[in-house]
């Protein structure tokens, strides 16, 4: 007791922690828990009727695919925007590094309608794929354009500061032994930066998979077709389908927090390997 | 030589650098790939925001903000982030404090609880709120026997923004006081300063402008927050409707114009706030490269 307290000199623990821990308790983990108490009041059978049935599993299929395939696009796009802004110099750099975090200042609903306005039928893009027989608007490629949109910056941000602290000495010592560049990219610079770029794609992934915003106003909402997950609770709720809602929920949060614990074990792996702490 | 060390000027160090230099087709192949990419998909949907909104002239734009919906719901979203913001700020000062200034065993399950609000889908923490105080939930029957509503009104609007943004001030603040450490709070304390007086003259300047930092991206978070708002408005016109709902309505009418005009609003607080977000950054790496203790001596001296 005298040893914490002589270690404890600043003032405020019993203060800050009872604070935390209720707002903590009260904003967030009791409501969250009400999911699972309200999931776990359903019979067997009527969870497996609300989570399975054709139209649900067709939204998961859409969403982890579409999620899965944005973050694959992402980490590719993301390393070489990443890479670009950390090794050249061009006009425009430090603008287009403030601009790469648009997606976290831009509200969904705004990404979605733009979006939406581009790769519609008479949109600035969407004039000239629709003719070459590329739909994307209302379609599931609609869906990934916007789950690509709200991913990038999260691979960017994760893969940049590495890229940054990656020691130039390796390169040197790898040249100056007669290593190609290629071989030095494949061998010294992309194993460095695995972890990154792991994370990066998990914390894109993870983002998409619980994305509505966005999604909704491009995806056209077709059952079987272009409906998200997200969507399929917010059906639910307007038909007042609660149990329903709370059980597709259940399986969400589920599905989140595992990926959470993908995510902090990627973290934790990359602050091993590059002494990164973000 | 002169001509070279002019070349050089302004290169980044891995240009200057033969064994990092990549061959100038090989940067301008990756380069014009990143651009392109940036282009289609970042640049081209800010863009369209301000086009669409102008495209049937100035007066329609007035026209589509001065309308009283609009008034209404751009006078929502301020109140929701004017609860939002303050509320997660107290809390993330308090947990960055927690986590940085002690040591205590749970920290990391904390850290990653605080955490929690960014993996949960915004439809998700709309529901969950549905579920403890809509007509169904925990609550519903003793608030509607008191007459309080929480679903499909204001307070539940406030309710879903703060969980949305929960995590915000505190994420920036904790990796930031965690490597400031605590050494120069407690040569403050041991030279007679007051807690509040350490937080507020020794703690506070260090972390200024990590804080706000925190707190407009807190902000651009509320007043842009879409899928939890929507779960728990009610979508009544001029009374629970938020300027990102406001937009879906007018979206849905096909009064496209009108619904970028709101959008460019939004848009332009996305700009102020990446441009407060680069400033913010800069001084904070400023700050935290300057030589310790030098704030500590006027917190020491007024202190007596």
């Amino acid at each position: 007791m005298a040893a914490a307290a002589s270690r404890r000199v600043l003032p405020g623990f019993g203060l800050t922690l009872g604070y935390t821990l209720t707002y903590l308790a009260l904003i967030v983990l009791i409501p969250l828990c009400a999911v699972f108490l309200r999931a776990g009041g359903l019979s067997l059978d009527q969870f497996w009727q609300a989570v399975a049935s054709p139209r649900v599993l067709a939204s998961y299929r859409l969403t982890f695919g579409a999620s899965a395939i944005a973050a694959l696009i992402n980490a590719v796009f993301g390393l070489i925007l990443a890479w670009s802004l950390v090794r050249y110099s061009f006009p425009g750099r430090k603008l287009i590094d403030s601009l790469v975090d648009l997606p976290f200042a831009l509200p969904t609903a705004v990404a979605g309608i733009s979006l939406t306005a581009i790769y519609a039928r008479n949109g600035w893009l969407g004039q000239y794929l629709e003719p070459a027989g590329i739909k994307v608007a209302f379609t599931p490629l609609g869906v990934l354009v916007a789950l690509i949109f709200i991913g990038l910056p999260f691979v960017v941000r994760t893969i940049q500061p590495v890229l940054e602290d990656l020691e130039l000495e390796y390169e040197e010592a790898a040249a100056s032994l007669g290593a190609s560049r290629a071989q030095i990219i494949l061998r010294i610079i992309l194993p460095a930066l695995l972890p990154a770029l792991l994370t990066g794609f998990t914390l894109a992934f993870a983002r998409a998979i619980g994305e509505y915003g966005s999604v909704i106003f491009i995806a056209g909402n077709m059952p079987l077709v272009s409906e998200i997950t997200p969507l399929i609770i917010i059906t639910k709720l307007e038909q007042y389908d609660y149990a329903g809602a709370t059980a597709v929920a259940a399986v969400m949060l589920l599905a989140s927090f595992a990926l959470l614990l993908a995510i902090n074990a990627l973290q934790a792996w990359m602050v091993r390997r590059n002494g990164v702490a973000r | 030589m002169r001509e070279t060390a002019n070349a050089q000027r302004g290169r980044t160090r891995h240009e200057r650098n033969d064994a990092t230099r990549d061959a100038p087709v090989v940067k301008w192949i990756v380069l014009g790939l990143g651009l392109a990419f940036f282009l289609v998909f970042l640049l081209l949907p800010l863009l369209a925001v301000f086009v669409e909104a102008f495209r049937r002239g100035f007066s329609v734009y007035i026209a589509a903000l001065a309308e009283p919906d609009a008034q209404s719901a751009i006078r929502l979203t301020l109140t929701a982030a004017a609860f939002a913001v303050p509320l997660n700020v107290v809390f993330g000062i308090a947990a960055a404090w927690l986590i940085s200034k002690f040591e205590f065993t749970g920290k990391t399950v904390l850290v990653t609880l605080i955490d929690l609000p960014f993996s949960v889908s915004p439809v998700v923490a709309g529901l969950i709120y549905v579920l403890v105080f809509g007509a169904q939930g925990w609550f519903g029957g003793w608030l509607k026997d008191h007459d309080i509503k929480i679903i499909f009104a204001v307070p539940g609007i406030v309710l879903a923004t703060v969980f949305v943004t929960f995590p915000f001030v505190a994420r920036e603040l904790i990796p930031l006081m965690q490597a400031q450490g605590r050494d120069e709070e407690e040569a403050a304390l041991v030279l007679g300063a007051s807690g509040l007086q350490t937080f507020l003259r020794v703690t506070l300047p260090n972390i200024f402008w990590g804080l706000l930092y925190g707190v407009i991206l807190c902000n651009a978070r509320a007043m842009g927050e879409f899928g939890a708002v929507s779960v728990v408005s009610g979508h009544i016109r001029g009374q629970t409707n938020t300027m990102p709902l406001h937009i879906e309505i007018l979206y849905n009418e096909y009064q496209f114009a009108a619904a970028f005009a709101v959008a460019s609003l939004l848009a332009l607080l996305a700009l102020v706030t990446l441009l407060i977000k680069t400033v913010a950054e800069r001084r904070q790496d400023a700050r935290d490269r300057e030589p310790q203790f030098n704030h500590v001596e006027p917190a020491v001296t007024s202190s007596s």
